[in-house]
Order: structure tokens, then sequence, then C-alpha cells
């Protein structure tokens, strides 16, 4: 038995973040009630017509730039045709010969991933089946997509994990799209074979209906799995079309090769070509923010932070920038980064708030909580309330934190009174102490902490306990 | 002083209007109570718009009613392109041109019945049965633009729209003695136009004096954001209604004048050619090698758009829906009860030309044949102004003659055709009459946004005959 490779291509959708639809002005938003973001356009009513949205146009150059492509000078749109109740016109408004962009390129751990095309379209809607039937619903139906094609490079599902998570990265450092998977706004069909080595491609299956990066990871690794099963057992790999099953975990064919649809491509003659000057490209290019890697290399000379920390800012666009304006206000790296990827993240999750763009806290408010907290006026407990209290208002943090009581009592004088009351009604843990059991005197400090109700300063509580049973000792 | 609306030009009812002689709806109802009158023989329209809040007079065509082509859409007006398949589509907006027309206080009268679809040249094809010619009842209209040319023979309305993809404005204009005027591709949006062919549809009027067809294209004209193709030209029509044509440039090419062509129709047509020339224009006979390609491209490059424009009739978001347990079912049932066999046939050639396996040998091969026929005509336009042959082979055919025989029905566009598969503009006016009495169409074909040297010709022409003032006897009074 020859031994066995893995060969994966990832065809992704992308969703534009216009503010209106590829071929018509309505609105591209989401989570609208049904049928709300429509016209004659992008329902397909007979006579209406489609014009390009140059912004989708924009968007997709910029991005495709970012993935290292070469635009084409002179694009095409194209009709793809196919009957389904979710596409208005029977055809898709796509692109098939001359595509926006060619040749590109996306490099994980040293390692490029070729990208074979990207091109723009348009979306269809989405089917709704409720126990009144069937509907559809058209506010989707021609929201721009773009359609980002890799050559058949990659060769694990980790890799196909690691490939889609940077895209997105990419996608959302250029403002392309926030790749919201739940959402809809990136979607992921792979194609997988299992050549054995030497043989060219293999008989591949497409799988679809992923939704979640993790999702494409195991729908993969279920593949590779079922293949090689197959194959080992000397039988044949059909050329098909399967459905990932996320709750039952297998993927399940769809259709065929033979059912396959001819989509009769030809050029969509409602729309005229479009051409780029080299200045518009050249003006896009340079209009491209610092993408990750190059902010990953920047960040490590100016920062010395640990990998791992660079890595988890960089990763989010809006974390870097979170980070570097809050530096300004207080060059602390390390401190303020350790602060964003821990608590101030920790708190969003609880909050449920799932990008940075949308607290409300300045970078400037945040840095005054680090300063206190690295100042030793607030304790690791009173410094995340603090934040959880302000994350949403923004209001003063030294005005929140004295309101709050949430400022640490470090002053002996202060501290006495629970110190003294500690030792006296916990006679047993203190002889513990005296007897050599160090863990014990961690129960007085909480004691302490409780009765200040969480403000006493701990570093000093455990030296104002030390002291204080030393002394009860020598009594 | 009493007049007979229905004998006056479209600006001569419009200056009554202005001046405060009639109103609009006195007008409107003139021509309304000739419909009731008339239709029920022609069959021309197939309902009437009422009468709603217009602009005021503004315009060199304000307040004059005109007759709309089923394909183009109107809002809140029920549009079915004549098809089983859109009845009861009320559509919730106007296409560009009606938009143009309504801010010039033009008056949309009624919807004219057409071929299904815009496919058919004898307004057979329609599901309201088809249209008559005011000239001979039992004679088709020509189609598609078949009611609408009937609709202003009959003198229903001194004007109509019509959409012409391979001809369908200028063969029934030439089958019923009207002028119709198909623009260069681009000149007038098709916003609206329900599509048939989108790479080769126009909408132009029909109308019987070239001076309402000259003031009709400049108000229809110009560029739309709605319609990508669509270009803003100067659009000065009416600068080139002037007598003189001396020393234009005149071509007839000799593979217009086959042994299909009526010998009739070939007399007429050379005495319309005495008297330009009489007028000081130079005719000269000429050739366009590729013409013989025109009519199997067209009918690659229509019916592979028309086959993808069709898709969208799927039951599913309006008009005629068959309820069937699967979804296939309710896509093979609603498109099998909804479009008639012309429709079908065109759906079916068109998909089949774009199949994967046959679309390099037909579709692509059609492109390019196109492009060939597109480049001979910007050669020879560089010497020659116009180019004149006759509209169609023959005057109008009788009921029935050519229904079941799809080719044969096919090649009575075959001088047409190529004027579309070019974008180029051409209209044709009446010059002249068969034994029979049935109109003869000249065509005259311009360069690219050349309009301005069709009106000339056909102004000068008009101007020394009196084809263009001919009254079908039964229509002719009140």
């Amino acid at each position: 038995m020859k031994e066995i490779e893995v060969v994966i291509g990832l065809e992704v959708h992308v969703q534009l973040a216009t503010a209106t639809k590829m071929f018509c002005r309505c609105p591209n938003l989401f989570g609208q009630p049904p049928n709300t973001l429509i016209c004659p356009v992008c329902m397909g009513l007979p006579g209406s017509l489609p014009v390009v949205n140059a912004k989708a146009v924009e968007l997709g150059i910029k991005a495709a730039l970012a993935l290292n492509c070469h635009i084409n000078r002179e694009i095409i749109f194209e009709r793809k045709n196919y009957f389904y109740p979710d596409l208005p016109k029977g055809y898709q408004i796509s692109q098939y010969a001359l595509p926006l962009a060619e040749e590109g390129f996306i490099e994980i751990e040293g390692k490029k991933i070729r990208i074979r095309r990207a091109h723009l379209e348009e979306d269809a809607g989405k089917l709704i089946h409720s126990s009144l039937g069937s509907g559809v619903d058209f506010n989707r139906a021609g929201v721009p997509l773009l359609e980002i094609v890799t050559e058949p490079d990659v060769h694990s599902p980790q890799q196909a994990y690691d490939y889609l998570t940077q895209l997105k990265t990419i996608m959302q450092y250029v403002g392309v799209s926030s790749c919201d998977m739940e959402k809809g706004f990136l979607r992921c069909d792979a194609n997988i074979s299992l050549p054995r080595k030497g043989e060219k491609l293999g008989v591949k299956t497409e799988v679809k209906n992923m939704n979640s990066f993790r999702g494409v990871k195991d729908a993969l690794s279920y593949e590779i799995e079922r293949q090689s099963e197959i194959i080992q057992k000397g039988g044949r790999i059909i050329q098909e079309t399967r459905l990932w099953d996320e709750a039952r975990r297998k993927t399940f064919s769809m259709r065929s090769k033979e059912e396959a649809h001819d989509y009769r491509y030809f050029p969509e003659p409602d729309l005229v070509k479009y051409t780029f000057t080299e200045e518009e490209i050249e003006k896009l290019r340079n209009s491209l923010p610092e993408m990750p890697q190059v902010k990953y290399e920047r960040f490590k000379k100016q920062y010395k932070i640990e990998e791992s920390l660079l890595k988890a800012l960089v990763e989010e666009k809006n974390l870097a920038d979170f980070f570097e304006s809050s530096l300004r206000y207080y060059p602390q790296p390390k401190s303020v980064a350790n602060w964003i990827l821990g608590p101030l993240r920790e708190i969003m999750n609880i909050k449920r708030i799932e990008n940075i763009e949308n607290i409300a806290l300045s970078p400037d408010n945040f840095t005054k909580v680090v300063r206190m907290f690295d100042e030793k006026k607030l304790n690791n407990i009173a410094t995340k309330k603090l934040l959880s209290l302000i994350l949403e208002n923004n209001e003063n943090a030294a005005v929140v934190a004295e309101k709050n009581n949430l400022l640490q009592i470090s002053n002996a004088a202060d501290l006495e009174a629970w110190v003294e009351e500690a030792v006296r009604t916990n006679p047993k843990p203190v002889n513990d102490y005296l007897s050599g059991k160090k863990n014990a005197l961690m129960f007085l400090v909480g004691v302490v902490m409780r009765k200040s109700s969480g403000q006493a300063n701990p570093t000093v509580v455990k030296d104002l306990l030390v002291r204080r049973i030393k002394d009860e000792k020598s009594n | 002083m009493d007049y007979n609306l229905h004998k006056l030009r479209a600006e001569e009812i419009s200056l009554l209007i202005r001046e405060k002689r009639r109103t609009v709806q006195e007008v409107y109802e003139y021509f309304q109570k000739r419909i009731a009158k008339f239709n029920s023989t022609l069959n021309a329209v197939v309902r009437s718009i009422a009468l709603d809040k217009f602009s005021p007079p503004n315009s060199l065509l304000a307040g004059v009613p005109i007759i709309i082509k089923d394909n183009i859409c109107i809002k809140e007006v029920e549009i079915t392109c004549a098809s089983k398949i859109l009845k009861g589509f009320i559509s919730p907006y106007d296409a560009g041109v009606i938009k143009r027309l309504k801010k010039n206080s033009l008056i949309p009268l009624a919807i004219a019945n057409m071929d299904e679809f815009a496919f058919g040249s004898s307004c057979e094809t329609s599901c309201y049965g088809p249209a008559r010619n005011p000239w001979d009842k039992n004679k088709v209209p020509g189609g598609s633009s078949g009611g609408s040319a009937a609709a202003v023979a009959a003198g229903f309305a001194p004007l109509a729209l019509g959409s012409d993809t391979g001809g369908s404005i200028r063969q029934p204009a030439s089958f019923c003695g009207v002028v119709g005027f198909k623009p260069t591709y681009g000149r007038v949006s098709r916003f609206g136009l329900v599509a048939f062919g989108s790479s080769l549809d126009q909408i132009g009027p029909l109308c019987r004096d070239i001076r309402d067809c000259a003031a009709v294209l400049e108000i229809i004209s110009g560029y739309d954001e709605n319609d990508s193709t669509s270009v803003e030209k100067p659009a000065n029509f009416r600068d080139y209604l002037k007598e003189d044509i001396k020393g234009v440039r005149i071509g007839i090419p000799k593979e217009y004048f086959t042994e299909g062509v009526d010998k009739e129709v070939e007399k007429v047509l050379g005495e319309a050619l005495k008297v330009l020339k009489s007028r000081g224009a130079v005719i000269e006979e000429m050739s366009l090698p590729h013409t013989e390609y025109a009519v199997p491209v067209y009918y690659i490059v229509a019916s592979s758009e028309a086959s993808s424009n069709l898709s969208r009739f799927d039951g599913v978001r309006y008009g005629l829906r068959q309820n069937t347990q699967t979804l296939t079912k309710l896509y093979t049932y609603t498109r099998a009860q909804g479009f008639g066999r012309e429709a079908k046939r065109r759906i079916l050639l068109g998909t089949f030309s774009l199949s994967s396996g046959y679309y390099d040998a037909y579709y692509l091969k059609a492109l390019k044949a196109r492009t060939l026929i597109k480049q001979e005509f910007e050669k020879v336009f560089q010497y020659y102004d116009v180019i004149i042959s006759p509209t169609s082979p023959t005057t109008a055919f009788a009921l029935g003659e050519k229904i079941n025989d799809p080719l044969k029905m096919y090649l009575s566009d075959v001088f047409t055709i190529p004027a579309n598969l070019a974008g180029i503009p051409a209209a044709s006016i009446p010059c002249g009459f068969d034994k029979k009495g049935l109109p003869v169409g000249m065509q005259i074909i311009g360069p690219a946004f050349g309009e301005g040297k069709i009106i000339n010709i056909a102004f000068s022409y008009q101007s020394v005959t009196n084809w263009h003032n001919m009254y079908p006897a039964d229509y002719e009074g009140n």
C-alpha cells in the first residue's frame, strides 16, 4: 500500500461590508425582518437591471491586493444560470472569465497557500422553513460577495483552519468584512482528495455546510478518515458533493458529479466591461493599512513583549489599535497587553461584546485603570470590577473607583482592627500557622479581605498578620 | 371648432392643450372612445390605463396620449408581455422611458398587444389572441410590436412605444404603414423593459409623422443611472428635420434584394429611391457580404439571452404559479403552463446554445460573427451616410400563414436583424402600397448615434410624399 497524501482546496465566500448591495441600492444589513431590504432589482422583477456598486469593486480590489493577488485591468461579469427559489433571477451575476483578481497567496508559518482567483458575485436569498411551510427571505439577495479560491495547496485540516484564521485577520485588517461565520459573513467549502504518493490529485469530494472554522477542520478530518478507509479497503472514491452534519459529525452525499449543474455561464449583457487604470489600483494599494505580518514584526521590535501576547494582539486589528492607542497614555506595553488580552476580553465575553470597537471605554480611561493597578491603588478583583463598571459608559475610572469603594486600603492603621479580629476569632488557623502550616496564613488573609469587602491590600494584610501572630506568640 | 384629433400630429394636439382649447381629459376620452369603438376588431390594445395625475403641460408633447407595449413597466399597471405566466403582475415601478414620458406630461393611454415576450413577427403568439392589421383584418399587423403599430395606424393614439430586438418595431411599422424607429443601442434606457435579448433590445417610438418621432425620441433618449448600457449623447433630433439631402450618400446593399423579396415591394422601394434621388441624394449599390449570417447569428444570441432572461419566471415570487408537491414540479408545471410554444422553442434553443460542449460552437461563434457584422457596418458607414432597404421582404401576410413554420416567420426579419446585431439605429418609413393595398416600408439604417441622418432623409422624403397621411378606410372617420 502506497502512502496517502491529503490535498485540500478551499473556496471561501466573504460578504463585503458595503453600505448597499452589489447591483442595487438596497441597504446591506444583517438581522432585519424578512423581505424588508428589497427592490425590483434584487427581487428580479421583470424589466429590472443591475448596476455595479463601485464601492464593492473597490473593497474587492483592496481585499485581493491584501491577498497578494494580481488585479485584472479589465473585468467582466457573467451569468451563472440555475434554478433555486432563493435565486430571484434564475441566474447569479458572478464572474468566470476575467475575474477581479488572480494569483495571490497567504503565507502561513513560512508556507505559501496560493490563491487561484478572487471574484465578485452577488449573494442569494435565504430559505426559511417553518411549520407554516417554506418561505424565502430576499434581504440577503444581491449582497456583495468576494469568492476566494485557493490552489490545492492545503495539506491538513489544521492548515485549513490556520488559512481561514489568517484570511479572516487580513479581511478584518482591510476593513472588507467582519468575517463572522455565524452570521454567514464568511462561508467555506472545501475540496478534498487523498491521492497516493506520486499521484497527482486523486478523486475529490466537495464538502459544504460547515458553520465554523472548527467545523471545517472537523469535516475535513472526517473526510480523511472516510476516504482513507474506502481506499484501504480497495474501494473507489466517487466525485460528489457532501454536506457536513455538525450534530451527527459526519458528511453525507448531496449530489454526484452526474447530477452537477451545467451553469451555462455567459457574459452578463446588462453590464458593461469594467476597466481599471494603474493609478486607481496604486491608490487602493496605498490605502491599505499595515498588514498583520508587518505589524507583528514591528510590534516585536518596538514593544518587546511575549510572542503569544503579540500574536493575540495582531490577530485582531481592533485589539492592536486599542493597544497602541493605550500606550500613548501609559507606555507600559506588557501591563497594557496583559490587561487587554486577559481581563478586558474576559469581561467583554461575559457581556457578549465581540468586538473591542463596540465598547465605550476609551484607551485613555482604560489606562487609568491599569495604572491604578500597577500603582497598587487597586487589587486584582477591584480592577476587574472597575473595568466591568465603566466598560459600557466610559465614566471616569478614578471617580467610579472612589464611589464604589474599590480603592485598595494599604494603610496599616486602617487595617489593624480587621487583622486583630481575624486573629482573635480564628485561633485554630493561628495555631496551625505557628506550628508550621504556612498555608493557614492565606485563610486569615481571606478573612480580612472579606471583612474589608475586598478593599484591603492583601500584601500589606499578610505582613500585618505575620507580625500580629508573632506578637501573639511572644506574649 | 371640431377637430379630428386622430388626424393631427402629436405636436398639434399638445398645442391645443397648451393653448387651453382642449383639456387633457377631453383628449384622453376622445382616444379612449376610438379604442372602445374599433379595438374589438383589431385587438391592438389589451387594456386601458386610467387617467392618472399628470404634470402640468410643460413640453412639446404635453398631454398627448401614448400607447405602451405590454413589456414596458408602468407603475401600478398590469404588465404581462402577452404571456399567461405574467398575468396579474402589477409593476411596482416605472420604466426609465415611462418616467421621462410622465415628466414631460405625456399620457399613457393603453397597453398594446404583442407577441409573447416579443417572440414573433406577427402578433399571433400573444396570449390575448392575435392583433389584426387595420389595412386588412385578415392580415397580421407584424410583430412583435404589432399592437403598437396597428393602434397608431388605426388612430387609437398619435404615438406608441414598442421594443425592437430584431425588427419588432420596424417590421410592424412597415406592415401597418406607419413610422417606426429603433434607436442606437444605449440611446434609450432599457430599465423597465422586460428583457428579451438584452444586448439587442431597444425601445423606440411608432407614429405617423417623422416630426412626432423626432420629438418623442428627444424625450426618451439619454443616460439612465439604472441602465449601465445607456449613454448620454446629444439628442437634438428636431434639428435634423430639414428637407435638404443634397449630396447625402445612400448605400443600397445588393444582398437585401434577393429572390425572397416580393417584386411589388421592390418596385415600390425603387419609386421611393427615385424620389430621394430627385431631391439630390446620391444612391449607389453596395455590398454587405456578411448579411447571410445575420439570421442564424441572431437566433443564437437572442435565444441564448432570452433563455436566461426568462428564468426568473419561475412561479416563486410573482405571476402564474402551479402549486405542486415538489420544487421541480413547481418549476416545470408553472413554466409548461405559463409559456407558449414559441417561448418554449426559444428557451430550448438558447439553453442548448449555452450548454457546455456546445457553447463554443454556437454562442461563442455567433458572437464572433456578430463582431464581423458590426465591423462591416462601421466600414461602410465611413463612406455612406445611410443604408436603405425594404423593411421586410413582403407586405403583411395572412393570419395563420406562417405561424406553423418558424423558419419562414424568422425570415420576415431578415433585413431588420443586422441593425440590432450592430447596435445601430434604423427606421421604417411608409413609402407606398402593393397591389393588394397593403403598405410597404422603407428601412433607413444609420451609423451608431446617427439618428439625425435617418430623420433628415425621412423628413425630406415625407415632405414630398403623402404616404404617412394615408388612413385605412375603416378607421378614417370617428
